[in-house]
């Protein structure tokens, strides 16, 4: 969890966001951002996130984004 | 006689009158519904006693009734000026006060927006103006007394002072564009293009423009949809999508994000791009995925009319290669000059100069500006011939074709030699690991604005494999994400005095 919200920290450059449950909507990810954060958790958890993840729903709060690396990596 | 755009609407509804013309998430209107509605809001324009040439903000989302916005001030007889309705209202103002627009066209959505801008009674909201029954004997007469020099539209651009400038474009500009561009790329009804880029900025022009002439479909794809291309493609291959004009950076951000791989677009026949350079790295990326289409690579700036030359690539490129800008469209002049105002020969580098029927009417309401940039042709001094300078260095390479080389304006010297900040730059963005890299001058200091993972050490490696030593950066800044201006261009201004210890 830890390791998530510090990458999101990075993203989000002071915006807040923990208790968002849209960041899209909120404006909070453009496209570059998203390049960004993908980018940050696949070295974060050694990983390669599939382009079929890589869509608004899994993105969409912090805790959706627990899922998605969850489902990489087993339970955080 | 061909000598405004809205003859493009008239026989396209003629000739397709069922058909498509543009489709957004809500729905879709036919040519017939297009020029219908265009024709109401000019005629609820001309009730409004809108003054010959007078211009018209148009503050919406990209949308279909955008079109009816646009295509409704040309029956007017006013001249479009496409707003970003997210941009800050101090840049909207700064905006105003140039163009002093007669009226705002605006949606439900943006009419508190709009009314922080002007005054009740020069706000027009459009579902109000489409109730208006279009009068086509009054439409009929104003274009009579139309010219194909009259304004078409005004695109805001940054200026380098912090004063937004408007390019002044014509409808004789547009045409000259559209007409090559579609003849060069063989457009037809069958085309369906999918428009990714802002109505606000030139880079929508020939989505308009190229569909409407040729009775083709323009589909509006919202933005937000980019952060997660996936969804982009995928709607590319249910719509049948063939043709694409977008920036590089929304091609950039589909490779980069994987969305190729998993969404077949091979659909896809001709995809264009124009706005910045295109890193040969994600085009070798899309050739990948979609090895059929044709790629061509347009170079020009808003103030010719989208694109002044272009290189449909006809090669394999190795991503520390650049790709050409290729050839001047036809009826097109470039010439390209050195610092004495003379021809360089090939392979010697000199500023992109623009002639010809594309070339803007000016900067509205700046004469200062437009003189500076808008210049009689050294080369023909006993007529009237006006050239655009645009700033771009450029050379030919040895089979002819254009190669941009950099901005004039980040020429320096640097313990004497002349240093393009490009040249650099070109050098460095094709290291693995690299995003996107920035040069600017410090203090007498080379400074490198780097993103993405590469390590700085790779990166110094690179640069001493590629430069010559004067050429090196002295100082290497790691950035999260490049900082953007508002024409979404890395902002070097900002870079230049950025708060890094330049020691």
């Amino acid at each position: 969890m830890e390791r998530i919200t510090g990458v999101l920290d990075e993203i989000m450059n002071g915006q807040e966001y923990v208790d968002c449950d849209d960041f899209l909507e909120a404006g909070l990810l453009d496209s570059m951002d998203v390049m960004d954060l993908v980018e940050k958790l696949e070295e974060e958890f050694d990983i390669e996130i599939s382009g079929r993840d890589i869509i608004p729903e899994k993105f969409k709060n912090v805790e959706s984004i627990v899922k998605l690396i969850e489902s990489y990596v087993g339970e955080l | 006689m061909l000598k405004s755009v809205l003859d493009y609407l008239e026989q396209s509804e003629e000739r397709f009158p069922g058909k498509a013309a543009v489709v957004d998430i809500l729905g879709c209107d036919t040519y017939r519904e297009l020029a219908d509605k265009a024709r109401r809001v000019g005629t609820f324009l001309v009730g409004k006693k809108l003054e010959s040439n007078a211009v018209v903000a148009v503050l919406m989302d990209k949308k279909r009734d955008a079109f009816a916005a646009f295509w409704g001030t040309t029956y007017a007889g006013g001249i479009y000026a496409p707003m970003d309705c997210h941009a800050p209202i101090n840049r909207l103002s700064l905006i105003f006060q140039v163009l002093k627009p007669a009226y705002i066209i605006t949606d439900a959505e943006h009419r508190e927006k709009a009314s922080e801008l002007v005054g009740p009674d020069r706000i027009i909201l459009l579902e109000e103006a489409l109730k208006t029954l279009p009068d086509v004997g009054c439409l009929q007469e104003i274009q009579r007394g139309r010219i194909d020099t009259d304004p078409l539209y005004i695109i805001c651009t940054s200026g380098s002072t912090g004063v937004p400038k408007g390019v002044v474009i014509s409808h004789r500009a547009v045409i000259d564009f559209t007409e090559e561009a579609s003849e060069a790329m063989d457009f037809s009804e069958k085309e369906a293009f999918a428009n990714q880029a802002p109505f606000y900025f030139d880079a929508s022009v020939p989505d308009l423009y190229c569909t409407i002439r040729n009775g083709a479909t323009l589909h509006i794809i919202p933005a937000e949809w980019f952060s997660f291309p996936i969804r982009v493609l995928e709607y590319i291959r249910e719509h049948e999508i063939n043709a694409i004009f977008w920036v590089p950076s929304a091609l950039i951000v589909t490779a980069n994000l994987r969305a190729l791989r998993e969404v077949d677009v091979t659909c896809l026949r001709k995809i264009m791009f124009c706005g910045e350079v295109m890193p040969v790295k994600q085009y070798n990326m899309w050739k990948k995925y979609v090895p059929d289409a044709r790629y061509v690579n347009y170079y020009g700036p808003s103030e010719t009319t989208y694109a002044s030359t272009y290189y449909v690539i006809d090669r394999e490129f190795q991503k520390e290669e650049a790709l050409p800008i290729g050839r001047a469209a036809v009826n097109t002049g470039v010439l390209i000059l050195d610092e004495e105002d003379k021809l360089c020969q090939p392979g010697e580098v000199g500023e992109l100069c623009i002639r010809g029927s594309g070339v803007a009417l000016g900067y509205y309401n700046n004469p200062e500006k437009t003189a500076e940039a808008f210049v009689q042709n050294p080369l023909s001094p006993c007529y009237r011939d006006i050239m655009y300078r645009t700033g771009d260095l450029v050379c030919e390479n040895e089979l002819g074709e254009i190669m941009y080389v950099g901005r004039k304006d980040f020429q320096i010297k640097h313990m004497g030699y002349r240093i393009e900040l490009g040249e650099i730059e070109n050098a460095l963005s094709s290291c693995d690991g690299v995003e996107r890299v920035c040069c600017v001058y410090r203090e007498n200091k080379i400074v490198l604005f780097y993103e993405g993972t590469v390590e700085e050490q790779n990166l110094r490696k690179r640069a001493e494999e590629s430069l010559p030593e004067y050429m090196l950066p002295q100082i290497y800044v790691f950035m999260k994400s490049m900082p953007m201006n508002a024409n979404g261009k890395i902002d070097r201004v900002y870079l230049k005095t950025a708060p890094v210890a330049v020691v």
